[in-house]
């Protein structure tokens, strides 16, 4: 073991100052989130976000336990579409990917190249959703919620694809066959098991997309009813702030009945508390995904 | 003859379930990525709902005559560039910087948990950063007018109305976002080098900043240009919640703020203009891939091995 040179020292002193920095950085905003969703409404509109509560109050999140029956729809549309969608995608994109490596049969050649274009080629924002909404008629639907997400591009597929082929032996699958076992028992019984890894990266990428996603909500959901949290967070902004630029056409507005800057606060902090209190325990395998996504295999 | 018969037999027994599992894949492929390509005929009619796309009446290149002459496709243009122009500079600088200084940290546990909180940003979606922002830049109760310009007497900038403070906010968030994913990447990177080279540059007597410049960078290039080049095809993308959470997507901002995507839905949603909105799209369909097959093609005669065909 040799010892460590002075300048060695010198540069991990300047990589703590740096990432303690950055990490400063990176939770402060939430501190501001969470300790202005605990103050005094009235202290918050007098004397603006703080970082320390002047006057503690949990008012915010009793709003939220009186309103459970919106927020708590909402909360449950996420997770509705958040587990099938993810279901969903990982399953659409193995079956698919599996099916490709059978290069022997014909069509698969093709149906790869179509995948690959389109990486290359989309019809554009205008003309899916023309599509999605003229032809498929998804509109106020939750599959609006789910569709537009699913396989998350060709890019997870070509992935899984690599994953299989280089990772589950040939010889394995070639002595199922010998066993008499088809194509889509082995994928089950074979496929599925020797690929969670990447399932897992692929399906926790995709989970957080859809946990995440507001997009969708804004293009395809008028229906309150089909609110996921993100959409409710987005829709009350929109709907105050059109009230305040509206204010003098609308007279009278009464804006004590829409949710306080606390309350809205309180919300965003309870739709972001799932992935905080998770995320520190699925961190490692999060950091795999994004490293496989960006430099292939 | 009867053997073939029997083989073709069998194929078609494997066969047949192969094409079961590609069906929901294909399916979907066709609906979500294909049968969209059609629609960009819309862009070239006159769009009447009553009589359908097919029934409307052709408008040729007016949509695209309309867009360009009202001066809102250069400046998306214009503003979806320079963006991503900076952003790919600092994406390559800052994480690579973040990135070789994070490796020379031994504690792996506070490895760990600098890697973790850093990280935590990009979890966010753009809806709740939008309320982070809010908390800081409000004009009667945001952090920096009501805690920081007040301290120093200075008077309340009214950010959601004035555009000048833009450019820097949006380029400072999308760094506060990214940077943990950039450093992610590059560290993968950082920490696959061999020690040997290391080892070997000690023995020669190397300082940090020799072995940093004339191994690690070296080392990285390959990675350097592969992802320089990916972004350069998707310059004519943008990040439509970055660009419509942030600045809450108030019009006063426009100049500073509206990409090709934000136009887009503005267009499209706001203002029902299917004309204006599906000419901007397909615009940025076509130029994006002309982008992309132009660094695809780049990135074959460097490595071939990265190129995506």
């Amino acid at each position: 073991m040799n010892v460590r040179s002075k300048e060695e020292k010198r540069f991990e002193l300047a990589g703590h100052i740096v990432m303690i920095t950055l990490c400063f950085f990176a939770i402060m905003p939430f501190l501001l989130l969470i300790a202005s969703s605990i103050t005094d409404h009235d202290v918050v509109v007098r004397e603006g976000y703080k970082f320390i509560p002047k006057e503690f109050s949990l008012e915010a999140y009793r709003y939220i336990f009186g309103e459970w029956a919106q927020i708590g729809h909402a909360y449950l549309i996420t997770i509705i579409v958040t587990v099938s969608g993810t279901f969903l995608s990982i399953m659409i994109t193995t079956m698919f990917a599996f099916g490709l490596n059978y290069t022997d049969i014909p069509g698969t050649k093709v149906l790869f190249i179509m995948c690959l274009f389109t990486m290359l080629f989309n019809g554009g924002i205008v003309a899916t959703y023309y599509t999605y909404s003229n032809f498929i008629h998804i509109k106020n639907t939750i599959f609006a919620l789910i569709v537009p997400g699913l396989m998350m591009g060709a890019f997870n597929v070509i992935l899984v694809k690599n994953y299989i082929k280089n990772n589950i032996p040939g010889e394995l699958i070639e002595a199922a066959e010998m066993d008499g076992a088809g194509p889509i028992y082995i994928f089950f019984k074979l496929i599925i098991p020797l690929s969670t890894p990447i399932l897992a990266t692929i399906g926790l990428m995709g989970a957080v997309m859809y946990w995440n996603d507001w997009t969708n909500g804004l293009y395809y959901i008028t229906n309150s009813k089909l609110y996921s949290i993100q959409q409710l967070l987005n829709q009350m902004n929109s709907s105050i702030q059109y009230l305040i630029s509206n204010a003098n056409n609308l007279g009278n507005v009464d804006l004590s009945t829409l949710p306080s800057t606390t309350m809205r606060m309180a919300i965003a902090v309870v739709a972001i508390l799932p992935i905080l209190c998770t995320y520190p325990f699925f961190q490692k395998y999060f950091a795999k995904g994004i490293t496989v996504g960006a430099v292939k295999g | 003859m009867d053997t073939a018969k029997k083989r073709k037999k069998i194929r078609w027994k494997k066969a047949l379930p192969i094409y079961l599992l590609l069906l929901p894949g294909t399916i979907y492929m066709l609906i979500n990525n294909y049968l969209p390509m059609f629609g960009i005929i819309i862009a070239f009619k006159n769009i009447n709902f009553k009589k359908g796309i097919f029934g409307s009446d052709w408008a040729g290149f007016d949509n695209f005559k309309f867009l360009f002459s009202s001066g809102n496709a250069w400046l998306m243009t214009r503003n979806t560039i320079l963006y991503n122009l900076v952003f790919i500079i600092l994406g390559i600088v800052i994480p690579i910087t973040v990135a070789i200084l994070m490796n020379e940290i031994r504690s792996k546990i506070a490895n760990r948990i600098y890697q973790t909180l850093i990280l935590l940003p990009f979890l966010m979606s753009w809806v709740v950063i939008s309320y982070l922002g809010y908390a800081f830049l409000s004009l009667e109760t945001g952090y920096i007018n009501d805690s920081i310009l007040k301290a120093f007497g200075k008077p309340p900038i009214d950010f959601y109305q004035d555009k000048t403070w833009w450019p820097l906010i949006i380029i400072f968030v999308h760094q506060w976002k990214g940077i943990g994913f950039g450093m992610v990447i590059y560290l993968a990177s950082v920490v696959g080098i061999s020690q040997d080279y290391f080892e070997a540059a000690k023995i020669d007597g190397a300082t940090k900043w020799q072995q940093i410049k004339s191994i690690t960078l070296p080392c990285l290039k390959p990675t350097i240009i592969t992802l320089f080049i990916l972004n350069l095809g998707r310059m004519f993308y943008s990040d439509f919640g970055l660009f419509y959470q942030l600045p809450r997507n108030s019009g006063m901002l426009y100049g500073a703020t509206q990409t090709i995507d934000t136009f887009v839905y503005n267009a499209l949603m706001v203002q029902n203009n299917y004309g204006m909105s599906s000419a901007a799209s397909v615009y940025q369909s076509i130029v994006g891939f002309i982008l992309v097959v132009l660094a695809n093609e780049t990135i074959k005669r460097i490595s071939r091995e990265d190129a995506m065909f």
